[in-house]
């Protein structure tokens, strides 16, 4: 086991990091070196889209598509903020205009045409935006009839603040998907910290293939709803990757390290 | 009019005025011009409350008790229902029925939620909260009906897919995700028609439609007002329920401005669980006017 220390008093916040798993303190240039992985115990840290597209794809290959595309406000939703000032609140935090990164690039040298979803814009939630990124993804994947990735992190499922039109997102992405699937093409989904709700019970769940990160939170229902309704404490491990595995629901669990590696090897038993 | 047994709160009025109508009926006198003027008193009064419900009032419609639901849609219009029961892995899910029903001169499959109006009926099919089977269930008789060119007609009234340890570890959100995928590749028509509660993903896992509708007052949304208070509101009462409601543009006039759905099918005033009769002849009519 590495010592990566423990946290002194003093030290200005962010120079060091806590494990949620393990409750160590590390360095966090440290961990993400190491691909946002604790040293230690291996949890699985969350990753920006910017970072997933740096670590998986070669290098300054990933060509952005789609960056017109803005989110609205078509409800005129508000709660206790108005979703329009929510909206410039997370652009402003995350520098996206909103949750989904899609476009093209090479993983290990096979063009590929890549999606992920970041939990940093309004939880990865799918919005009207996020829906037609993703869909228009997969349609030039079909036109281009190139592998398709889509790497979800997404712990609102649908966004609320676009009501029904979110709900309809997961039907417009599953029959884009449906007719790549009609096409022949071959879609890999990648599930990672956290997967939950209206995204894994769309494009989350419909890849020829389901790869997850080690530890993920994956489900349909929130832990809270859950508990709302049954009252009984919630098994150990519940709704993680490991759990789904388990359960039959996904075909591998691959470390962050090895993504790169299996997801090239993977293009090259379908695509050949 | 089918007096309902239960009255929404806002039905405070109408139910005064009902039992007047009825105190007057009782007296046995025949019909008075009394009798005749508090007839029309509570129709006005019905229709102006109606045609004025909130977003949050629409819901409670939907959820009435005496509301008809898929088992009652079978009896009053449907000519015969041949139920077919299982999906082929795990069980047979009771919140969603499924089956060959004949309507009219037209044989189609339907598939419905169904939520139950006793107790017993509803402990059986858990308030219309479908598990992983349930979805399984609904997409191998949609694919039988898809093979042999059957139309395909799906009653959507469920709160949501039920929340429980056994529905996650036998995928309910696999199993959703599938319906989705594979219910937009069908080739058989598919004719999706809100009776009451469009709750969500375990809405829409059947929801999938070349035609898709709502009656007046059903609701569809993406969260339940319940749910999305707790979240946003950070709690869930009388008043944020009211406020989420509204936030979610959650009615049948609301999705239709949206272009989500086709068609707004209309219900006898006061809602149709005051008048079952009408309310099966206005979606027959409908149905049949879109299987031709
Ligand atoms: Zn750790």
């Amino acid at each position: 086991m590495t010592s990566a220390g423990r946290i002194k008093r003093g030290v200005p916040e962010g120079l060091w990091i806590r494990c949620p798993q393990c409750k160590g303190t590390i360095f966090r240039k440290e961990m993400e070196a190491r691909l946002s992985v604790c040293p230690d115990c291996r949890h699985h840290f969350y990753l920006p889209a910017r970072e997933r597209i740096k670590q998986l794809l070669d290098e300054g290959s990933f060509e952005e598509w789609f960056t017109q595309l803005r989110p609205k406000d078509p409800l005129g939703f508000t709660d206790r903020v108005l979703y329009s000032q929510r909206l410039e609140a997370e652009q402003a935090k995350t520098g996206m205009p909103d949750a989904a990164v899609v476009g093209r690039g090479y993983i290990r040298g096979r063009p590929v045409v890549f999606a992920v979803t970041d939990f940093a814009f309004m939880a990865g939630s799918m919005g009207s935006v996020v829906g037609e990124k993703l869909t228009r993804g997969a349609e030039e994947a079909t036109r281009l009839k190139l592998p398709l990735i889509i790497v979800s992190g997404s712990g609102g499922g649908a966004r609320m603040q676009e009501g029904i039109l979110s709900l309809m997102q997961m039907a417009k992405i599953s029959a884009a998907l449906a007719r790549y699937d009609q096409a022949g093409g071959l879609y890999l989904s990648i599930l990672t910290n956290p997967t939950m709700g209206g995204v894994a019970a769309s494009f989350a769940l419909q890849g020829d293939l389901t790869l997850a990160e080690p530890g993920a939170l994956v489900g349909f229902a929130g832990k809270r709803t859950i508990w709302n309704t049954v009252r009984l404490e919630l098994p150990d491990g519940f709704q993680t990757s490991e759990f789904l595995l388990k359960h039959g629901f996904v075909d591998r669990i691959v470390p962050r390290k090895d993504l790169r590696t299996e997801v090239a090897r993977i293009i090259d038993y379908c695509e050949h | 009019m089918a007096s309902p047994s239960s009255y929404l709160p806002f039905e405070k009025e109408i139910q005064e005025k009902e039992d007047l109508l009825t105190t007057l009926e009782n007296k046995g006198e025949g019909p008075s011009d009394e009798i005749k003027r508090v007839r029309k008193e509570l129709t006005k009064l019905v229709q102006k409350i109606y045609t004025n419900l909130t977003a949050w009032d629409t819901v409670l419609v939907s959820r009435h008790p005496n509301r008809p639901q898929t088992l009652d849609y079978i009896n009053l219009i449907f000519d015969e229902f041949v139920e077919l029961h299982g999906d082929r892995a795990i069980g047979d899910d009771r919140a969603i029925r499924s089956g060959f029903a004949r309507l009219g001169d037209y044989r189609v499959l339907l598939i419905g939620h169904q939520k139950g109006h006793t107790l017993k009926e509803r402990n059986e099919c858990l308030y219309g909260c479908a598990h992983p089977e349930g979805y399984r269930k609904a997409l191998a008789k949609m694919k039988l009906a898809a093979k042999f060119r059957l139309p395909i007609v799906c009653l959507i009234d469920t709160p949501g897919a039920y929340p429980g340890i056994g529905a996650e570890e036998r995928g309910q959100a696999q199993l959703i995700a599938t319906n989705l995928f594979e219910m937009s590749r069908l080739r058989t028509p598919i004719i999706c028609v809100v009776i009451g509660e469009g709750g969500s993903g375990g809405a829409l896992g059947i929801g999938i439609g070349d035609r898709v509708s709502m009656l007046e007052h059903g609701y569809y949304s993406v969260i339940s007002p319940e749910g999305c208070a707790g979240i946003l509101w950070k709690t869930a009462n009388e008043e944020t329920k009211r406020l989420a409601a509204e936030a979610l543009k959650l009615t049948a006039r609301d999705l239709f401005r949206l272009r989500v759905i086709d068609d707004i099918i209309p219900e006898p005033l006061g809602g149709a669980h005051r008048d079952h009769r009408q309310m099966g002849n206005i979606l027959k009519a409908y149905l049949l006017r879109y299987l031709r």
